[in-house]
């Protein structure tokens, strides 16, 4: 068991090293620094540029896989992300940047997922009756709406609040109210209440997403042999769908995890963005305006990482739900 | 049925079952004494398996229950959820037929046994552990302890449904509903298995409920049968009484269908059509469509189950069939089979397939990106072979035995791993392209099953045709060999462009047939060919395989684990065990004369669908499953399960232990190899 | 035989997974058809999701007809208004009238969103038959492939390249999206056509000497045909909102193009006030999508003999090994 995981951390691993060259060299082709820098009043010379490009590692004029090996290296060696086009420390605003992300990516995702099992199950013993329907037909509307769609309705509708109230009642920009005094209560409660609308934005989807999928699911195991089983023994139908069929039934989910962050981290692009928090999807759209090759290249890093680590998760979940896997 | 017996302890009267409007079951009426077996048999869709989901109530909600089922004088139909559960396990328990579906898969079994003992009685946990364990160990699960903490997939089937024989029985209940309880398993894991639920009924006291389709596991088990038809119950009594004189065509029929391990040859008693579709049932009597002996008023109204001695049928003939007793074969049409187009002796005939010595390894592997060898499967490990032109070999193994393995390299048409493997002289491992291209239109395959084997998506003309593309025919020749090939194997060339889901099981064979035939083969490899059929299309299927090859000159290397069906169709045979032959020779006598512990433990564990001949039986059960074809065993494969062996001296078993056992002949001459150091003992 | 590990990277197990079993087709077409057209008409779902479609598809091309406006055609006289009898929709701050506009923006969606399914549908039927089938190296570098492209969100990727395809219009951009939207399906078809290599009537064609591209022709794709087809309706709603989404950002279509995803970056801010700007075309992006997805649960459900209601009974088979 412990080797198959290990097995899985090394395959990850050899993805991640070939998917971040390759998005490495995409980005530094795609991307054009020079003309940034070309841009700026008063015109540089050509050999300032040249310079200020070489400094800073983006320079076009030097092969890919050259800027790719000092860029790797001073990662490896001294955990160095570069310097952003404004040269600043790219590592500084990955660290400001990294936890605002993730509080958003972690609590939207988990309690999509959350809700999204209860309200599947609950669906699917449920099936046909109103209740189900009304959660078919919601989660059908949530799935047709996108992320950024959704978002911004939300935030139009914190809008109407406010200009219905004459004060905020739901932030819709940033994730804490700047200069806010008062105590950690305070702060927590501030916190949360700025969450709720691009934490909503995200976990809907995910409500909508899983709870189709754990409604499949848990139908498939209404019909199986193992829960007649369970009943033929004496378990309640209500019991036996509990405890035998449920149990069985999320082991798929697992896998879904992995393959939601995907959208779950376009998501929440699009969620900072809207919202005004200044996260790492809020970066990576304006370094492409920016031609910021290295923080560009730091989101995808980080990207990556995200992706295959919810993957390598995914991997561990399945083996604790699942017997058949471990053995 | 209006006279209940007040020993009776279940009581079904009228039971009916609709899905959606569409009957399964119509009025089924059966009784129950305490500790007796009833044995239900019928065909599929028959409604055997719906009737006993219907007692217990776990039948799916679509499902529409009337009638009457009495549990000792309690009405269960229509009791609430919470009743019926309280007696689910406790008074009436289940044993399904696929032991691992019908175990969660994600707990471990001493947990799902000690969970149904906590459901009915106030015990604590260790209690219930320890009560498990003797459970299993009533089963014959070697060590118990060890094997609670076992997962469902880590047992092998008949370690499985032991398990669900110890789970069912964890309550003492006071039935027991065995569903096809040895369906899935090999014969002689069935016979194991037949054992333990004798064994369970006997500490438990339980009267049993048999569902099979088998005859002869019925007529094994069962002190009382009832034959089920379309949804109904068209005649039951005693189980010597059932056989010996049935009073129901459609009964008479099936003892004729099945072949006998113990009388070979000769045409079986093919019943004609198939079951009726329950949605659209004429009136009158159901099986009317297929019955010999129908009449005119057959036609008008559906019989009533009648009939004196506890001896009941639902037929208006069944006095006439009482009086005269008839053979199957006097009120059955029965096919003549032409004699054998080739009829010189054995030897003068040239080979067909010739092979010797065939092993074949399949790696082990581990890991998912990087896959690493870390060990071998032995799933061939020595397999003679010998057909000779017009003859039929038989090749009988139990699941694990290699046989599939062995039939997918002849087809390869390449060079073995190992050992040589010739198709009509010419060794498959020295031929080019074109020429392996060339013979394949000389050995061709019929599949087990005849659905999955049929691309759905193609008409049939389509289907039978492909083989013919495949050797570049002409058009036109196709065109004229489609319909002379499907009227050659009893379908009507009509039907050419009808798709495969449009056809019975036993017509989709005919087309597989039809298939194999096209491209003229020599050899025609038939994989488990009626398996997957019942027993009355079964025999058609059986008929017309004995009639081509007699038409044609064909030879047939016919793979099987129905050693009923081997012993009734084929000239040869050879047994496989853990990828070898262990005895090979003409089927009389391999199987009047076996030689090796393991073909005497083979056919001792078929059953016979004749009551008198089962109880009289000496039977041979094996201990244990095969072992892991991974493993390769110094000596004698068998060692670890043959009788023979533990009952030697131990100065005559290290022979086993060492050396293993070439195949040698019996006696000179004589067409019969064993591979064992002691035949004789 | 030994338990399998699964070698389905977690992303690939989910859709392979989620398919009851993989091509459960019991049935031919002829028949077939009736059956599923049948069960199609049965569902609510699907007709009205089939209305909605045709109705959004007459409008998007019928509706430039309708109106004397044209999308880009400003009416000075006429400055951000309000919906009228003269302007459906109401105009926008340049005076454009925004039926015209949303009609021609809906129109472009639905192109690309038909044109992405399309070509991705095709790419991952290709690659998943040919890495199911042939396995070996053919699989393991296809499957790396497929794993390499799903470690970014197609998102980021599409993103990054976007400004060099600046100038070559929305043709370029149809290709970007369906690029890096084939490789879920792919995997699902691998895995279906893996199972299908197994099926006799696969075996039996190969025992008879039929050739292997033959053999995913005829036997192989027609047999994962309805899955491609729900996919690929699918996949219509998905494609549509990943162009708007990323349009909406600056990254898809662009001016002098219209799409959805345009309209409504360029109503945002102007949507508390003057709300026809934005929500028109809102509402007419989620009823499509919401369309869309119905027809395909619907057809999910109506090809795909497993669901619910429609399992056949279990049948006794011959023995199967334990392990
Ligand atoms: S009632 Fe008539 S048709 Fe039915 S079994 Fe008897 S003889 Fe045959
Ligand atoms: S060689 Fe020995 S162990 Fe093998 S079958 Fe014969 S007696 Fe049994």
């Amino acid at each position: 068991m412990i080797r198959y995981l290990a097995k899985r951390l090394a395959y990850y691993a050899a993805l991640l090293v070939v998917a971040v060259f390759l998005a490495y060299a995409l980005s530094s082709t795609a991307l054009g620094p020079r003309t940034y820098f070309e841009a700026k009043q008063p015109r540089p010379s050509a050999a300032s540029v040249d310079r200020q490009l070489t400094a800073l590692n983006i320079n076009d004029h030097t092969p890919v896989v050259e800027r790719f090996g000092t860029w790797s290296s001073d990662l490896v060696l001294h955990g160095d992300l570069g310097r952003t086009i404004h040269n600043t420390s790219v590592n500084a605003e990955f660290g400001r940047r990294i936890l605002v992300s993730l509080r958003l990516l972690l609590i939207g995702s988990l309690l999509g997922m959350l809700l999204g099992v209860a309200g599947g199950a609950w669906s699917a013993i449920r099936q046909y009756r109103i209740s189900d329907r009304v959660l078919t037909l919601v989660s059908f509307v949530l799935l047709s709406t996108p992320v950024f769609l959704l978002a911004l309705l939300l935030k139009n509708g914190a809008i109407a609040a406010k200009d219905a109230v004459g004060h905020e009642v739901i932030p819709f920009t940033g994730y804490e109210t700047p200069g806010l005094s008062g105590g950690i209560g305070a702060h927590l409660g501030d916190w949360a209440l700025h969450l709720l609308l691009p934490t909503l934005s995200l976990a809907l989807g995910g409500l909508a997403m899983y709870s189709r999928y754990q409604r499949g699911t848990m139908l498939d195991v209404l019909g199986s042999d193992y829960l007649r089983t369970a009943e033929a023994k004496g378990l309640t139908r209500n019991r036996a769908l509990l405890k035998h069929g449920l149990r069985t039934a999320i082991i798929p989910m697992s896998t879904m995890f992995a393959y939601s962050f995907l959208g779950i981290f376009t998501g929440a692009t699009f969620t900072e963005t809207i919202f005004g928090w200044h996260g790492m999807g809020e970066w990576f759209i304006q370094a492409i305006n920016e031609q910021d090759v290295n923080s560009v290249i730091a989101v995808n890093l980080f990207a990556a990482v995200v992706v295959l680590a919810s993957g390598f998760l995914a991997d561990l979940l399945n083996a604790a739900l699942d017997p058949r896997v471990r053995s | 049925m209006t006279t209940t017996v007040e020993t009776d302890l279940l009581t079904v009267s009228d039971l009916s079952v609709d899905f959606n409007g569409v009957p399964a079951v119509r009025g089924v009426d059966l009784r129950l004494r305490r500790g007796e077996t009833l044995g239900i048999v019928g065909e599929s869709g028959s409604g055997k398996s719906v009737t006993s989901l219907a007692i217990l109530g776990l039948l799916p909600t679509t499902a529409t229950v009337s009638g009457s089922v009495r549990l000792d004088g309690r009405e269960l139909v229509g009791l609430p959820n919470r009743e019926l559960a309280a007696i689910r396990g406790r008074k009436v328990a289940m044993v399904f037929q696929d032991p691992l579906s019908a175990f969660t898969p994600v707990y471990r079994i001493g947990d799902q046994i000690v969970e149904a003992l906590r459901i009915h009685q106030d015990l604590d946990r260790p209690a219930a552990r320890k009560r498990a364990a003797e459970l299993l160990d009533l089963v014959g699960i070697p060590s118990p302890e060890r094997a609670l903490a076992g997962f469902p997939h880590e047992f092998s089937g008949g370690m499985r449904q032991r398990a669900m024989i110890a789970m069912a029985i964890a309550n003492d209940p006071g039935i027991l509903l065995a569903d096809e309880p040895t369906t899935a398993l090999d014969v002689t894991i069935q016979a194991q298995v037949l054992d333990v639920l004798r064994t369970a009924q006997r500490e438990t006291g339980a009267a049993l409920v048999l569902v099979s389709h088998d005859l002869g596991v019925i007529a094994g088990m069962a002190d009382r049968v009832a034959v089920m038809y379309a949804g109904r119950v068209v005649e039951t009594a005693g189980v010597d009484e059932l056989f010996a004189r049935p009073r129901h065509p459609y009964t008479l029929g099936l003892i004729g269908a099945v072949p006998r391990l113990d009388t070979g040859g000769g045409p079986l008693v093919p019943i004609p059509g198939g079951p009726p579709a329950l949605a659209t049932l004429p009136p009158g009597c159901p099986f009317a469509a297929r019955c010999p002996l129908a009449e005119d008023r057959c036609r008008t109204e559906e019989p009533r189950l009648t009939g004196a001695d506890g001896h009941l049928a639902a037929c208006v003939r069944a006095e006439e069939l009482a009086e005269h007793g008839p053979a199957p074969s006097e009120v059955y049409p029965v096919p003549t089979v032409p004699p054998a187009a080739v009829a010189r002796p054995r030897d003068e005939r040239e080979s067909v397939l010739r092979v010797t010595g065939l092993a074949k390894t399949f790696p082990v592997l581990k890991g998912s990106v990087f896959k690493r060898k870390v060990g071998e499967v032995y799933a061939v490990d020595g397999v003679e072979l010998d057909i000779r032109r017009g003859e039929t070999l038989g090749l009988v193994g139990e699941s694990g035995s290699g046989k599939s393995t062995t039939l997918f390299e002849l087809l390869r048409l390449a060079e073995p791993e190992a050992g040589r493997i010739e198709l009509l002289g010419q060794d498959t491992a020295h031929l080019d392209r074109s020429a392996v291209h060339r013979l394949r239109s000389d050995i061709q395959i019929v599949f087990q099953d005849p659905m999955a084997s049929l691309d759905p998506r193609m008409p049939i003309s389509d289907i039978v045709a492909e083989p013919l593309l495949a050797q570049g025919a002409a058009r036109e020749l196709i065109g004229r060999r489609v319909p002379e090939l499907l009227r050659q194997v009893g379908l009507d060339a009509a039907h050419a462009t009808r798709y495969p889901h449009q056809f019975s099981g036993g017509q989709r064979q005919r087309i597989s047939i039809a298939r194999a035939l096209a491209v003229q083969p020599q050899l025609l490899v038939l994989d488990e060919p009626v398996s997957a059929l019942d027993v009355s299309v079964q025999a058609g299927v059986l008929n017309l395989l004995q009639q081509l090859k007699a038409e044609l000159g064909l030879a047939y290397l016919f793979v099987s684990h129905d050693l009923s069906v081997i012993r009734h169709l084929s000239d040869r045979v050879s047994v496989m065990y853990l990828g070898r032959t262990v005895e090979s020779g003409a089927v009389n006598e391999v199987f009047e004369r076996p030689r090796h512990p393991y073909t005497r433990a083979l056919l001792s564990a078929v059953p016979l669908p004749d009551p008198a001949a089962e109880r009289s039986r000496k039977r041979i059960l094996l201990a244990g499953d095969p072992p892991s074809p991974t493993e390769r065993p110094t000596g004698c494969p068998f060692r670890a399960r043959c009788p023979v062996h533990t009952a030697l001296p131990s100065d005559l078993r290290t022979r086993c232990e060492q050396e293993p056992p070439a195949l040698a002949e019996a006696a000179p001459g004589r067409d019969h190899h064993a591979a064992c150091h002691y035949p004789d003992a | 035989m030994t338990a399998v590990p699964p070698t389905v990277p977690p992303t690939a197990a989910l859709i392979a997974d989620g398919l009851p079993a993989p091509v459960p087709e019991e049935a031919a077409p002829a028949g077939r058809l009736r059956l599923v057209l049948g069960r199609m008409l049965a569902s609510r779902g699907v007709l009205a999701g089939g209305a909605i479609v045709l109705l959004l598809f007459l409008l998007a091309f019928g509706g430039p007809l309708l109106t004397p406006w044209n999308y880009a055609t400003p009416d000075y006289l006429a400055i951000r208004q309000s919906p009228s009898g003269q302007h459906w929709f109401g105009t926008n701050g340049l005076g454009q009238d925004v039926f015209a506009q949303t009609v021609r923006g809906l129109q472009k969606s639905l192109v690309i969103g038909l044109l992405v399914a399309f070509f991705s549908t095709v790419a991952a039927s290709l690659v998943g038959a040919c890495a199911g089938y042939f396995g070996g190296w053919t699989d393991r570098a296809l499957t790396f492939l497929v794993d390499l492209m799903l470690v970014f969100p197609s998102f980021l990727i599409i993103t990054i390249i976007s400004p060099k395809l600046r100038g070559t219009g929305w043709i370029a951009f149809v290709a970007l999206l369906a690029a890096f939207n084939w490789m879920i399906t792919a995997r699902v078809v691998r895995s279906m056509t893996r199972s299908l290599k197994e099926r006799e009537f696969v075996r039996a064609a190969q025992f008879m000497g039929v050739r292997p591209l033959r053999i995913i022709l005829r036997h192989i794709l027609p047999n994962v045909a309805s899955f491609l087809i729900t996919d690929a309706t699918i996949a219509v709603g998905a494609a549509v909102m990943s162009e708007t989404a990323l349009s909406y950002f600056g990254f898809g279509v662009r001016a002098p193009d219209v799409s959805l995803g345009t309209l409504l970056a360029a109503g945002t801010d102007q949507a508390p006030v003057f709300p026809w700007l934005f929500y028109f075309a809102a509402g007419l992006l989620v009823l499509f999508v919401l369309a869309i997805n119905l027809i395909g649960d619907g057809l999910r459900d109506a090809l795909d003999p497993t669901s619910e209601g429609t399992r056949p009974a279990r049948k006794s088979r011959t023995p199967r090994s334990g392990k």
